[in-house]
């Protein structure tokens, strides 16, 4: 188990340094930052960190609503708001303009009644459409923290005569305190690297992150040693980001599918249930139209026939997603066993190794993806492994959400089962399958139905690695755009999505099953 | 102050309790059953965590049913999770007397005083973390009393606790029983502790409560429900 | 633990290479598009194979740029022996990558509007860029980049990002092909009308197509699909007085390949009029040699350029940079 820790480490490390490294050495050795370096840096920052702070500052508020509300419905509400994280960026983008867009409906209705249109795309709409992937998940993080907090500690309050304002401050705040700078990190970092959103709503190259620019160095230069100079930088912002919550102590955890309602005495009154009202609804009215725009978009090539090839790419693609969790959940495990192992003997050394696991999630996926074909085609034909490879790549990138669900209940396990574990003279795989897995088998099983619906949309580094016959589902809707057949292309994404959020609910399902602790 | 269940019905899920009982006032009345049978429900239902189905919870002559948690003349140790991990010992107790984490001096006087009958005179400045079982419940008990409320409910706050330990807080509970003239519930599932303090005694088992009667003589000659679950 | 080798074993077949063959086999690097179900692949790889004794194996590596990456990351170790689908804006940055050799081909008389004899690259498709509109919700559009620059702001065009596609760069060279020195502050009258600039040319007609903007930067031939393969005759090619800048598709064989000869046979192939048949349907672009059936009826509607610009492939090479550059500057900022 240890080995397979270390070797897995080894692989994530391969994977990041690696990469970048394979592709500086194939590029010229004299690096300048290209012109302009500066600004596209900023904006970088700029739209990662506003993306990251309104989509905390928009899920606080929701996430409470839904932590102390008990309705028909929620527990799907809550499922239904995983959807938008699942979506492949563009279908999402197309989404989003469906109802933000110049003809989407909302300017088409200002336009109706006669009032001013806005203009969405710009800086604008790129954190619009980052809040719509992300205000879902960092709803779940903090869900989670709010569901945590032990509910006898509402009916002291209660009892107490405390106010909401006084159980904010003795309460949430330090559960906040805990979880907002992990999940401000999360939505940082996978907005820092974002590339199809920016491009489609940054309404020009005003809006350049270094993800463009490293995508320009990749392709339209094809200057390597620029390329890989700017993953650097990307990998140093990243990295500063890190540091700066390693420092306060932020420590993100989520796996949890069932989020327990608490009973809330202060809460009781119209004004506040109003309010949580208005959270879930405005919510709902933000998040489901979009998706519901992309379905009835999809709906109806779906039954007029979707083109000939798309079951087999249908089944590459679930295959792909069943190999790529399977490997999160592999060395996600080897990894956070490890780590937590070295946490407990010398806790600067696993930390410092830690930021190895969010090392993918920091590097471009282009650099990635061009360093790895860098690094195979020294060996072997990238073609024949190209699913394989792309299998990997997902995985890696999903490293990141596994690690921050499995580490917490790694150290849970270790508080409440390690004694009884190491009393019974229990060891290594017994030792893990007995004390362990029962312990993290539902974060576990969450993130391995993450990295299941996550590897299905993606298609950044598939297209790469395309194989020679027949690709993915991302890649056959890609080729129908390509050939102008975007209701095609409409109703295959609807199919992707369906299997996303079915390959998700299926797994995540059998964390629940079975022994519930 | 008297507690009344007047033909009371509580539910929670699948879980049903019947209850039409009277606590008497200024007494240590033991809840004893078999876990599962509903005591920390009879308990949540006094102090208002938990709505009756039918029927009414009266405390003194006031019917209680409309009442908030945080109005009733009742004040509660839960079985765990009584500190806010995040405040010291003092401001934990300090809540006891408003919720403000800034207490005057006066306050603060009280609040030493409060923790000087608890035996923990000097421990304010401590965080829950860095406190043991025992001196946990003394806390928790040192903001129950600084309350000032006439009904003091103990859901077997000191089950974790050695025989000694809970022996101590018991006689400590006894003592400032008589001291305030407080009407005591204590939810447990040992013998000896009602044995030890409690004037009363009622068996809540099969969904249902019996009346309380004086503590001696119920174990010298136990009801059925009860001797079951001494077995 | 057996799902993991399941979905393994599934991969591995998935994957895996076919038999040993014992046919030649012929690999050609081309754009995604082109290898798709829609695409010309599908209709020229049997026709090929059936006569050359060969296996045609067709590889999608993205779009045009992706494709050169792809051979310049794999250098002389690559199995390609023949790319298809290079544009003349990149023509010389691939001469410049060593990669390639001239083909020695016989070339035949070509139609196309300027005259070709490049001895590297041998054309198989050309289109005219354009802003490309919707009839019905458009009656006057543009008829010169002079009209649209004096459009009210709130017309709106969706063009794509010369820095990751064909179309983009080709909007960068036809502004300064008509405009040359004055081309900084023609972009600075078009920001306004840029609605939003996208990654690629699906993206960009995807959002025309839901009504995000009046035009879209696409092909003269584009409302040709439109209305062969949806009978939807609305969308139109505006015509521009200065004339359009011409994209020409090229194929080029390259000097690693181990089958010379049958590359040689496939570039042969590309200019005959099975191959040139099949483009103006798959690919809709126009075909470099008029096919004997003539084109279809759609293209006969399409509106003809009185200009047909291009830069030679030098010209565009010494250029590219700057005019990115310029780009950048009167765009972005």
């Amino acid at each position: 188990m240890r080995l397979l820790g270390w070797l897995a480490l080894a692989l994530l490390a391969t994977l990041g340094i690696g990469s970048i490294a394979a592709v500086a050495t194939r590029g010229s050795s004299v690096v300048e930052l290209p012109a302009g370096f500066w600004s596209v840096l900023r904006f970088t920052i700029l739209q990662a960190a506003l993306s990251s702070a309104l989509s905390v500052a928009c899920a606080v508020p929701l996430a409470r609503a839904l932590a102390r509300r008990n309705f028909v419905g929620r527990n799907l509400l809550v499922a239904a708001l995983g959807a938008p994280f699942l979506l492949p960026s563009l279908v999402a983008v197309m989404g989003v303009l469906a109802i933000y867009g110049r003809s989407g409906s909302i300017q088409t209705f200002l336009v109706w009644v006669g009032m001013p249109t806005f203009n969405i795309y710009g800086l604008s709409g790129i954190v619009l459409t980052h809040v719509f992937f992300n205000l879902p998940l960092v709803t779940r993080l903090i869900l989670q923290g709010w569901s945590d907090i032990p509910g006898v500690q509402f009916r002291l309050s209660a009892q107490l005569g405390l106010r909401a304002g006084d159980i904010f401050r003795v309460l949430e705040w330090p559960m906040l305190k805990r979880i907002v700078p992990g999940a401000l990190l999360l939505v940082f970092l996978l907005c820092s690297t974002s590339f199809a959103v920016v491009l489609t709503m940054g309404g020009g190259p005003k809006s350049t992150t270094l993800e463009v620019a490293i995508y320009q160095a990749l392709r339209f230069d094809f200057d390597l040693a620029a390329a890989a100079t700017l993953a650097v930088m990307q990998v140093l912002v990243c990295s500063v980001a890190l540091a700066s919550v390693a420092l306060t102590q932020g420590n993100v955890a989520f796996g949890k599918t069932r989020f327990a309602v608490q009973e809330r005495w202060d809460a009781k009154s119209n004004r506040h249930i109003l309010a949580d009202l208005s959270c879930m609804v405005l919510a709902v009215l933000f998040l489901l139209p979009p998706i519901l725009a992309v379905c009835t978009r999809g709906l109806l090539p779906i039954f007029s026939g979707l083109p000939a090839g798309v079951w087999q790419a249908a089944l590459r693609s679930v295959c792909v997603a069943f190999s790529a969790s399977a490997i999160t959940l592999i060395i996600g495990l080897a990894t956070a066993n490890l780590l937590d192992e070295l946490r407990g003997a010398n806790s600067r050394f696993g930390k410092v190794l830690g930021v190895i696991g969010f090392l993918p999630i920091a590097i471009s996926p282009f650099v990635l993806g061009t360093g790895l074909f860098i690094l195979i085609n020294a060996i072997a034909d990238p073609f024949a492994l190209a699913l394989p490879l792309t299998t990997i790549i997902n995985a890696s990138f999903c490293m990141p959400l596994a690690l921050s669900a499995l580490l917490p209940a790694f150290a849970k396990a270790r508080e409440r089962n390690f004694r009884l574990a190491q009393a019974l003279n229990l060891q290594g795989w017994t030792r893990f399958r007995i004390a362990i897995w029962p312990e993290i088998r539902r974060p576990a099983l969450f993130s391995a139905a993450i990295a299941a619906a996550l590897s299905m949309g993606d298609f950044g580094t598939v297209a790469l690695f395309a194989p020679p016959d027949g690709g993915t589902l991302p890649l056959l809707m890609q080729r129908l755009m390509a050939s102008y057949q975007m209701d095609e292309a409409a109703g295959v994404a609807v199919l992707l999505v369906a299997l996303s959020f079915g390959l998700f609910w299926l797994i995540d399902r059998g964390g629940r099953f079975g022994n519930q602790i | 102050m008297e507690i009344r269940f007047d033909k009371t019905t509580l539910q929670l899920g699948l879980f049903r309790i019947d209850a039409d009982v009277r606590f008497p006032a200024g007494k240590i009345t033991a809840l004893i059953g078999p876990s599962g049978s509903g005591k920390s429900t009879l308990l949540a239902a006094i102090a208002g965590f938990v709505v009756p189905k039918s029927g009414s919870i009266s405390i003194g002559s006031r019917e209680m049913n409309a009442i908030a948690p945080g109005l009733r003349p009742v004040t509660m140790v839960f079985q765990e999770h009584n500190l806010f991990p995040h405040l010291d010992v003092s401001q934990n107790v300090g809540l006891g007397l408003r919720p403000s984490l800034k207490p005057s001096k006066a306050e603060i006087a009280a609040i030493d005083a409060a923790l000087d009958r608890v035996g923990l005179l000097g421990m304010g400045g401590r965080m829950p973390a860095n406190l043991s079982g025992g001196q946990i419940g003394r806390v928790a008990l040192a903001r129950a009393l600084l309350r000032k409320r006439p009904v003091l409910l103990l859901d077997e706050p000191f089950a974790a606790l050695g025989p000694a330990l809970r022996h101590d807080m018991l006689d400590l509970v006894a003592e400032v029983q008589t001291e305030d003239a407080l009407t005591v519930l204590l939810v447990t599932h040992l013998p000896d502790d009602a044995k030890r303090i409690a004037a009363l005694t009622a068996v809540v088992s099969d969904g249902l409560v019996s009346d309380p009667v004086a503590t001696g003589r119920l174990f010298l000659d136990p009801p059925n429900s009860l001797s079951e679950y001494l077995g | 633990m057996k799902i993991v080798l399941l979905t393994a074993a599934i991969l591995a077949s998935l994957t895996g290479a076919g038999l040993a063959q014992q046919e030649p086999e012929l690999v050609v690097y081309t754009y995604d598009s082109f290898i798709s179900e829609w695409g010309t692949g599908p209709i020229v790889e049997p026709a090929f194979e059936a006569i050359c004794g060969c296996e045609l194996k067709l590889v999608a590596a993205g779009d045009g740029a992706a494709v050169l990456s792809r051979l310049q990351l794999e250098g002389s170790r690559s199995d390609a022996d023949v790319v298809l689908g290079l544009d003349t804006s990149i023509s010389m940055k691939a001469v410049a990558t060593g990669l390639f050799v001239e083909h020695g081909i016989a070339v035949p008389k070509l139609d196309l509007p300027i005259v070709w004899n490049d001895p590297i690259f041998v054309p198989f498709d050309w289109g005219y860029f354009a802003f490309v509109y919707d009839k019905t919700k458009l009656v006057k559009p543009p008829a010169s980049f002079a009209e649209l620059r004096a459009m009210p702001d709130d017309f709106k065009i969706i063009i794509e990002d010369p820095r990751s596609s064909t179309p983009g760069l080709g909007l960068l060279l036809w502004i300064k092909r008509v405009f040359g020195e004055e081309s900084a502050a023609v972009w600075r009258d078009l920001k306004p009308h840029i609605l939003t600039v996208t990654a690629g040319w699906s993206e960009a007609y995807g959002l025309f197509l839901q009504g995000e903007a009046e035009m879209v930067l696409s092909y003269t031939s584009s409302p040709a699909y439109h209305l062969i393969a949806e009978g939807d005759d609305s969308k139109a090619a505006a015509s521009f007085k200065e004339g359009h800048y011409m994209q020409i598709e090229t194929a080029a064989m390259l000097a690693a390949s181990d089958q010379p000869d049958l590359a040689r046979r496939f570039l042969e192939y590309v200019l005959s009029d099975e191959f040139q048949a099949a483009i103006p349907e798959t690919n809709w672009m126009y075909p470099v040699r008029t096919p004997e059936s003539g084109l279809p009826d759609g293209f006969k509607s399409l509106i003809e350029p009185t200009e047909a610009l291009l830069f030679s492939n030098q010209e565009a090479e010494d250029l590219r940079d700057a005019a990115l550059s310029e780009w950048l500057d009167s765009v972005g900022n």
